[in-house]
This record gives structure tokens, C-alpha cells and sequence, in this order.
């Protein structure tokens, strides 16, 4: 199969499932019972009859459900995803504004769990009996089973209340001045506790399945004759085993791209991340339809994007895919 | 003319030339940064068509108003240099201060207080605010005289904190929808904080307005009002001094560890105007519930105090009538349904529902507000238990969302609800929409949901909204209120247990009858 074929089949997929996202979710917000103006007459503290008739016609609400999704996929196609119904701003504002630092958030987490999962993997695997292995076992089950909202609140609790060294929550401090520089270290000291709750459940994950693989390989033939040959123990590892225990991470990694964007929802909450799962649960809350569309959209891109960049590490890392083995 | 209006503002004005208000001994220091955190996000910052709290904490501080309240509900200047009530109470003239001017350095105008009112009228949910406002008449730049069809209590009242904030009639009179308007999210007013920047859903940034008609004020250099998903957080924050106010606290067991921190100041004062009450809902229309004994003995087996001391921490004060303590319109119910399980049974037996199977006498569901469980899934499943002792098989129905559980309340599709409504300065804002029958509006919520309807509580009720005599209009309200509460279309609970934690450095903290949604600009940094 040449490049280009598969690089046009790929986007075709990608087309029809990003119609395919926005169409059901359309179907499926709508179905959940209550209005944005049932919404916003709560935040207003009560309205009347005309008002909320008047939100309705504003927003295209008093017109069949098909037409309504027939108004907003003619738009969203031509780039325009509409207003918020919740904010007075366009949704491509709102989108843009939060992509960044969930971007960062996630990004920063799955480069953590993804190097020190593996890491602690490999430690773990040297002697699988040892203390070391039990302990990353034991941690790792720890990490994967508490609910991340929970780590979250407890790695506040220890290291931003009892041990104030970080900070409580946001993403920066607004009250203080200096320069770009400032800001971007103002910045990751911010990120380091929300990036390690995020971080750990993952971790755990990688440090499992490193360990699993590179027992698996560790056995095989080829590491015996690689010893055997005497090659470097360390040699043997890193050059060796790691090298073909890591495939099944990197493909763990681009799949579970979307679920660390869905896990970024409630550390966002816990830490006031201003990241785009905060937007998308506040927006479900208010029913604000354009603006959870928005954001399903562009995180439907970003997994697309994901796999497909998954694709092209797994080439650079087994040489086999790359000769089209 | 009546000159009480003359007179108040007179003194009011002496009163405020000199340093402020006598009440705090401190200098006050000009400079510093105040940071407010919230869990409330603003939709945009134009008070003059969207309420609530959110927007109200900023819109007071970006628009000034005709008037302001000081923390005994009585009335001052504030953009109004004095005003005057006329003799058949159907109109009120404004004096405006000749020095007034908007951010952008144009002059505020009569015209503008006749725009920003028609604005008002036409936009803001509460609609019995200005409804009975014919016109305003600008004989010059600086008089405005609003016509009532009737006298009408309530205006002056209407005039204070966000309820009508004097936006310019040369930004927002260009034809634009106001409920949409750009300048709603950069908005240009008078009040004694200019807008900076607005992240939505993450900070609101305020700087001081160097020409605030107001000579020396404001102290602050600037306002920061931070946004915050979890209130855990939010507590947290306070406690640390990431953030140096807090209003609108609720969760009791937060205001309990933060009443323990030294640095911070933790009281309820400055919600009197708000008057928040929790209560439970009854919908008259239910098989049940359409008989007055069956409602007045669900509120007999529920103990108030229980629910107050037990579940909130004593944090909270009881609610025993429509209108919240604190207000001068406050009647001392005659019947506070203190807990009596053996009346309840009694008047149920009475009623001809005796026990049956399981010695159960009916099923009834009841809903709650979805976000606030202290105040209302865990009162909601004290009434389960509570109720089953007389006899009453209770059924919780959760909603997933406010939204959800708006549909089913407002239209009218629940036997009883937890809710929460607010009384919003005078009652004929936020009390009467509960009770008035023609108020009986399906699929509006915070309307009278309860399809409560009594002839004589509407006269009493339209009869006080037309009252100027304060002491009139005071026990035209205790009937009304004596015969709600014997009716008992809602069994009162508590006051939420709103408090503001802060700093112990901050002075002159707004504890006025509408705290925080007041303009912060005598609030110094010691």
C-alpha cells in the first residue's frame, strides 16, 4: 500500500468519524432532559414565561431537533462552530483558548508515566522476585485503582497544605507581575502537582506492562545468546529487551490518548486546571450545546491526530512495519 | 414633596463626607490587591441583563447605581446626590452628582439613567422590579423623574447593588441586542473598578477608576476575582492565603475550620439582602398533598433543629416564614412546626389516610437541587426516614443536573422539592412570584411551583407592593405571611449558612445588607 493511499484513507475515516461524533452527540445532549434557558434562568434566579421563550428562539431551540442539527452541521463544516449559549463568545475562542494548557496537562503526564512507568518497569523486571518488583506491583495497583480525583485531593492536602511547597490550584498566578519568563516557570511549578496525579494512574499501567513484556523477552533466545556472546548486562537490557518490550507501550500509549483526556477532566476540576475538561463539564451542566460539540470536535482531532502519530513512532521503532512487513 | 427622602440623603451625605463612616478607627491606606475566589462563573459582566451572584460581585464594581444600602436597609447616595419621593408615591426624582463620569470620560446624563432603566425593564429576569414604571422624564442632564402607574415600595430598594447598574447609552444604545452585546464582556460603567480583563470561567481583573466621582475612593489598586472548580479547593485557598476574601461560603464544615484559622475573620453578615432560605415544596396539585393537613404534618414530623444543628454544624439560622430574618418585613411566625410526630400522625389519621400495608399510609417522591448536598440531599434523605415514622413511604429522586431537575420541578413534575429560593432585597422581588396565583407558570422555575393559590394572601400581598407607609406595608406582610405559613404550601427549613471569610488585614470588609454585591470602595488593606 503506498503512503498516499493510506494517508487518504486515513483522513476519509477521520472525516466520517468526526460526523459521526457530532451527530450522535447532538442526538444524545439533546436527549438529556432541561434547556440552556432552563439554565440560565437558574443562574438568573428565576425568570418569566417570555423570557425563557425568547432564550429559546435566540438560541434556534424552538425549532425541530433535525432542523437544528441540520443548521449546525452546514455551519460547522464551513469552520464555524457557533456562539456559546452559556458565554457571551464564540466557541472557537472559547475551544482555543482551553486546548493549550489541556494540550500541556496531558501531554506532560504521558511523557511522565510513559518514561518512569517504563523505567520502573524495567527496574522491576531485573529480579522479578526482588523487593523492587514487589513494590512497583504493589504501587502501581495503588495508583490504578484510586480514583484520581481522590489522589488528586490527597496530593494536595500533603503538598500544598500540610507541606505548602506547591500551589493549590489554577494554572498560574494572576497577582504576580514579571516577564514571559516568569510566567512560563510560573507556569510548571503550577503543572508539576496536577501532571503527577494524572501522571500516576498511567504510570502504573506502563511499570505493568514493561514488566510483563520484558519478562517475556528477558527469556527469549536471543537474550540468552546475547549474555552468552557477553554483552554488557546493562547493554543487554537497554539495547537488547527494551527495544522490542517497548511496542506494546507505545501502543498503549496512542490508544489510551483519548482516556488520559477524559482522566484530564476531573484533575482539571480538583487543581482549576483552565483546560478543556472543565469547559466541556461545565458546559454539559449548561446544556451549552455548541460549546460541547466544539470540544468533542476538537478532542476527536486530537485522537485522530494521536493514532496517527502513534502510527509513525511504531515505524520508527520496529523497522519491520517500516519495509511493510 | 416628601423631604424624608431630602433629609436622609442629607445626613447620609454629611455622613459619608466625613472619612467614609464612623464605624472603623483605622486610616485608611490606599493600595494593595484584593483576590475574591468563587466557584460562580460569570456569563459575561453586564448586570443590567443577567442576575445572580456571579455577575453581580463584578457588575457592582464596574457600574455604580442611583442608590446604595448601608447595613440597616436604609437607603444613600450614590450616584443620586438626593432623591424625593412624591406625595402620591407615582413618581421619584433623581439629583444627580455633576462630577459623575463613565470610564471612557463621558459625562453620566439623565438620559442615561432613562436608558439603563428601560434597558432594565425590558431585559432583567425580575420583571416586578421596574414593571410598574410608565416612563422617566429628563427635564435636565443631571434630574430624572421615573413615573409609576402606582406607588411602588420596592424602587428605591431596586435602585441599589446590581439591580440597576447605569450602563452608557452612547456604548449600548446602538442597536445592539444588550442580552448579547459585545461590550458586555469588556464593559465600560462608572463605578469605582475599571474592567481589565475577563477569562471566562477562569479570573476577572479590576483596576482602580482613578476618577471615581467619589473624592479619595477607591482605596484598592485592584480587584482579582478568581474562579475555582471545587470548593474543597476554594477552602483550601482562603486557608492559605492564596486568595484574601471568600463570600457566598457555604459548606458548614468548611466555615467551621476556617472560623478556627487566626488570620481570617469568618462572619454571616452581608446576606441579609439576599436572603437565601432552603425549604421544602409541596405541590398542592397532588393527591396528598392538595390537603392542608397532610402538608402541615409532614412539617410537624420534621425536626428543624435536628436538620439545622445536626446536619449543618449550627452553622445555619432557621427560616420559619417566606420572608428571611434579617429583613425588616421579618415576621415572627406564630407557628414554627416544631417537631411533633404524635400531631403529625394524628392530623394524618384525621385527614383519612390511615396506615396500610407495612403500616405505610401513602408513597410520596421527593426531589433535590443536584451540586448542594448538605443543604438538600441530605435534608431530602433525613425527611425519608423522618416521614416513615408517620407513615409516609418517601422516595428520593435524584437529578443528575440542575438543569434536570429544573425541568422537573418547573414543569411541575414532582409531589415534593428541596429548593432554594432567594428573597432578593424586597419582597415584591423575590417573595411574591412564590405565592401569587397568577404566578402559577408551568416550565418556569422559581415561579409558583408549588400552584399554591389563596384570594385573600394575593390582596394582602398586591395591597403591601403598593404600600409607601413602611409600618403598614410591615403588617400587611405578617398577615400574609401568618396565613402562608398556616397554609403551608412549603414547610420552611433554614437560611443558608452564606458567610465571608477574610483576611484579618482587610478593612472595612462589606458587610452592608448586600455584602460582597456592593461596591468594594471603601475596603482598604491594613
Amino acid at each position: 500500500m503506498t503512503m498516499t493511499l493510506m494517508v487518504a484513507r486515513r483522513l476519509l475515516h477521520a472525516f466520517l468519524l468526526i460526523l459521526a461524533v457530532l451527530v450522535l452527540n447532538f442526538l444524545l445532549i439533546h436527549i438529556a432532559p432541561g434547556d440552556p434557558a432552563d439554565v440560565i434562568a437558574g443562574e438568573m434566579g428565576g425568570a418569566t414565561e417570555e423570557m425563557l421563550a425568547d432564550i429559546r428562539k435566540t438560541y434556534g431551540l424552538d425549532k425541530p431537533v433535525y432542523v437544528q442539527l441540520g443548521v449546525y452541521l452546514t455551519r460547522a463544516l464551513q469552520g464555524d462552530l457557533g456562539q456559546s449559549f452559556f458565554y457571551n463568545a464564540p466557541v472557537l475562542d472559547l475551544v482555543a483558548g482551553r486546548a493549550g494548557p489541556t494540550i500541556l496537562l496531558v501531554a506532560t503526564a504521558l511523557l511522565f508515566a510513559v518514561f518512569v512507568g517504563t523505567m520502573l518497569g524495567v527496574l522491576a523486571s531485573h529480579k522479578p522476585k526482588g523487593i523492587v518488583s514487589g513494590l512497583v506491583t504493589v504501587v502501581s495497583v495503588i495508583g490504578y485503582s484510586a480514583p484520581i480525583f481522590w489522589t488528586g485531593m490527597m496530593l494536595v492536602i500533603l503538598f500544598a497544605w500540610v507541606y505548602p511547597i506547591f500551589p493549590i490550584a489554577n494554572m498560574y498566578d494572576i497577582t504576580r507581575g514579571g516577564g514571559f519568563f516568569d510566567r512560563v516557570v510560573d507556569i510548571l511549578y503550577h503543572l508539576v502537582l496536577p501532571a503527577l496525579t494524572l501522571g500516576i494512574v498511567y504510570l502504573a499501567q506502563y511499570a505493568r506492562l514493561t514488566r510483563a513484556s520484558m519478562l517475556e523477552i528477558l527469556g527469549s533466545d536471543y537474550i540468552r545468546t546475547a549474555r552468552a556472546k557477553g554483552v554488557a548486562e546493562v547493554k543487554v537490557y537497554g539495547h537488547h529487551a527494551l527495544r522490542n518490550a517497548i511496542l506494546p507501550v507505545v501502543t498503549i500509549a496512542g490508544l489510551q490518548f483519548g482516556s488520559i483526556i477524559s482522566g484530564a477532566v476531573l484533575v482539571e476540576t480538583v487543581f482549576s486546571w483552565p483546560g478543556l475538561g472543565t469547559l466541556a463539564f461545565e458546559s454539559i451542566l449548561a446544556r451549552d450545546y455548541p460549546t460541547i460539540l466544539g470540544i468533542l470536535f476538537f478532542s476527536s482531532l486530537l485522537v485522530i491526530a494521536a493514532n496517527l502519530i502513534t502510527d509513525l513512532v511504531y515505524r520508527l521503532v520496529d523497522p519491520r512495519i517500516r519495509t511493510g512487513g | 414633596m416628601r423631604k424624608t427622602g431630602f433629609i436622609a440623603a442629607a445626613m447620609a451625605m454629611l455622613l459619608t463626607a466625613s472619612a467614609a463612616s464612623f464605624t472603623q478607627a483605622d486610616e485608611q491606606k490606599n493600595g494593595g490587591t484584593l483576590v475574591l475566589g468563587t466557584t460562580q462563573k460569570a456569563r459575561h459582566l453586564n448586570p443590567a441583563v443577567q442576575s445572580g451572584i456571579a455577575t453581580a460581585v463584578p457588575g457592582t464594581q464596574i457600574f455604580a447605581t442611583p442608590l446604595r444600602f448601608n447595613d440597616k436597609w436604609e437607603p444613600q447616595p450614590y450616584l443620586a446626590e438626593s432623591w424625593s419621593v412624591s406625595d402620591d408615591g407615582k413618581s421619584i426624582t433623581l439629583k444627580l452628582r455633576a462630577n459623575a463620569k463613565f470610564h471612557d470620560g463621558k459625562p453620566i446624563t439623565s438620559e442615561d439613567v432613562a436608558f439603563s432603566l428601560q434597558t432594565v425593564k425590558d431585559n432583567h429576569p425580575f420583571k416586578s422590579m421596574f414593571s410598574p414604571v410608565t416612563g422617566v422624564d429628563t427635564p435636565d442632564p443631571l434630574t430624572a423623574v421615573i413615573n409609576f402607574e402606582k406607588p411602588h415600595p420596592a424602587a428605591l430598594l431596586a435602585m441599589s447593588s446590581a439591580l440597576l447598574p447605569i450602563i452608557p447609552k452612547h456604548v449600548y444604545g446602538d442597536g445592539q441586542d444588550p442580552k448579547s452585546h459585545p461590550a458586555n464582556n469588556a464593559p465600560v460603567g462608572s463605578g469605582p473598578f475599571k474592567f481589565v480583563e475577563f477569562k471566562p470561567g477562569e479570573y476577572i481583573i479590576l483596576e482602580k477608576n482613578p476618577d471615581y466621582f467619589i473624592e479619595g475612593r477607591p482605596y484598592l489598586d485592584k480587584i482579582i476575582i478568581k474562579n475555582y472548580k471545587d470548593l474543597t479547593s476554594l477552602a483550601l485557598a482562603i486557608d492559605t492565603g492564596e486568595i484574601n476574601m471568600y463570600p457566598f461560603l457555604a459548606p458548614t464544615k468548611d466555615i467551621a475550620r476556617l472560623k478556627k484559622n487566626d488570620g481570617l475573620v469568618v462572619t454571616d453578615r452581608g446576606y441579609e439582602a439576599v436572603g437565601p432560605i432552603n425549604w421544602l415544596a409541596f405541590n398542592t396539585n397532588n393527591h396528598y398533598l392538595k390537603d392542608k393537613r397532610v402538608r402541615q404534618a409532614i412539617a410537624y414530623a420534621m425536626d428543624r433543629d435536628f436538620i439545622i444543628n445536626a446536619l449543618l454544624g449550627g452553622q445555619s439560622k432557621a427560616a420559619t416564614g417566606p420572608v428571611v430574618p434579617g429583613s425588616p418585613f421579618y415576621a415572627d411566625a406564630a407557628e414554627k412546626y416544631d417537631v411533633d410526630l404524635d400531631k403529625a400522625n394524628a392530623m394524618l389519621d384525621e385527614a383519612g389516610f390511615p396506615r396500610g400495608d407495612g403500616d405505610m399510609r401513602f408513597q410520596l417522591t421527593v426531589d433535590y437541587i443536584p451540586g448542594s448536598a448538605e443543604l438538600q440531599k441530605n435534608v431530602a434523605e433525613y425527611l425519608k426516614s423522618q416521614l416513615k415514622k408517620v407513615g409516609i413511604d418517601v422516595e428520593l429522586r435524584a437529578s443528575p443536573d440542575f438543569p434536570t431537575w429544573a425541568k422537573r420541578v418547573g414543569g411541575h413534575d414532582f409531589d415534593m422539592s428541596m429548593d432554594i429560593v432567594f428573597n432578593w432585597g424586597d419582597p415584591v422581588i423575590g417573595v411574591h412570584r412564590t405565592y401569587l396565583c397568577d404566578n402559577i407558570k408551568k416550565g418556569v422555575i422559581w415561579s409558583n411551583t408549588q400552584s399554591y393559590c389563596n384570594e385573600e394572601v394575593d390582596n394582602l400581598l398586591n395591597e403591601a407592593g403598593s404600600e409607601l407607609d413602611q409600618a403598614k406595608r410591615i403588617a400587611l406582610y405578617k398577615k400574609a405571611q401568618e396565613i402562608i405559613v398556616d397554609d403551608a404550601p412549603i414547610a420552611f427549613i433554614n437560611v443558608l449558612p452564606y458567610h465571608t471569610a477574610y483576611s484579618k488585614d482587610i478593612g472595612n470588609p462589606p458587610l452592608t445588607i448586600w455584602g460582597a454585591m456592593s461596591p468594594l470602595d471603601e475596603v482598604y488593606i491594613k
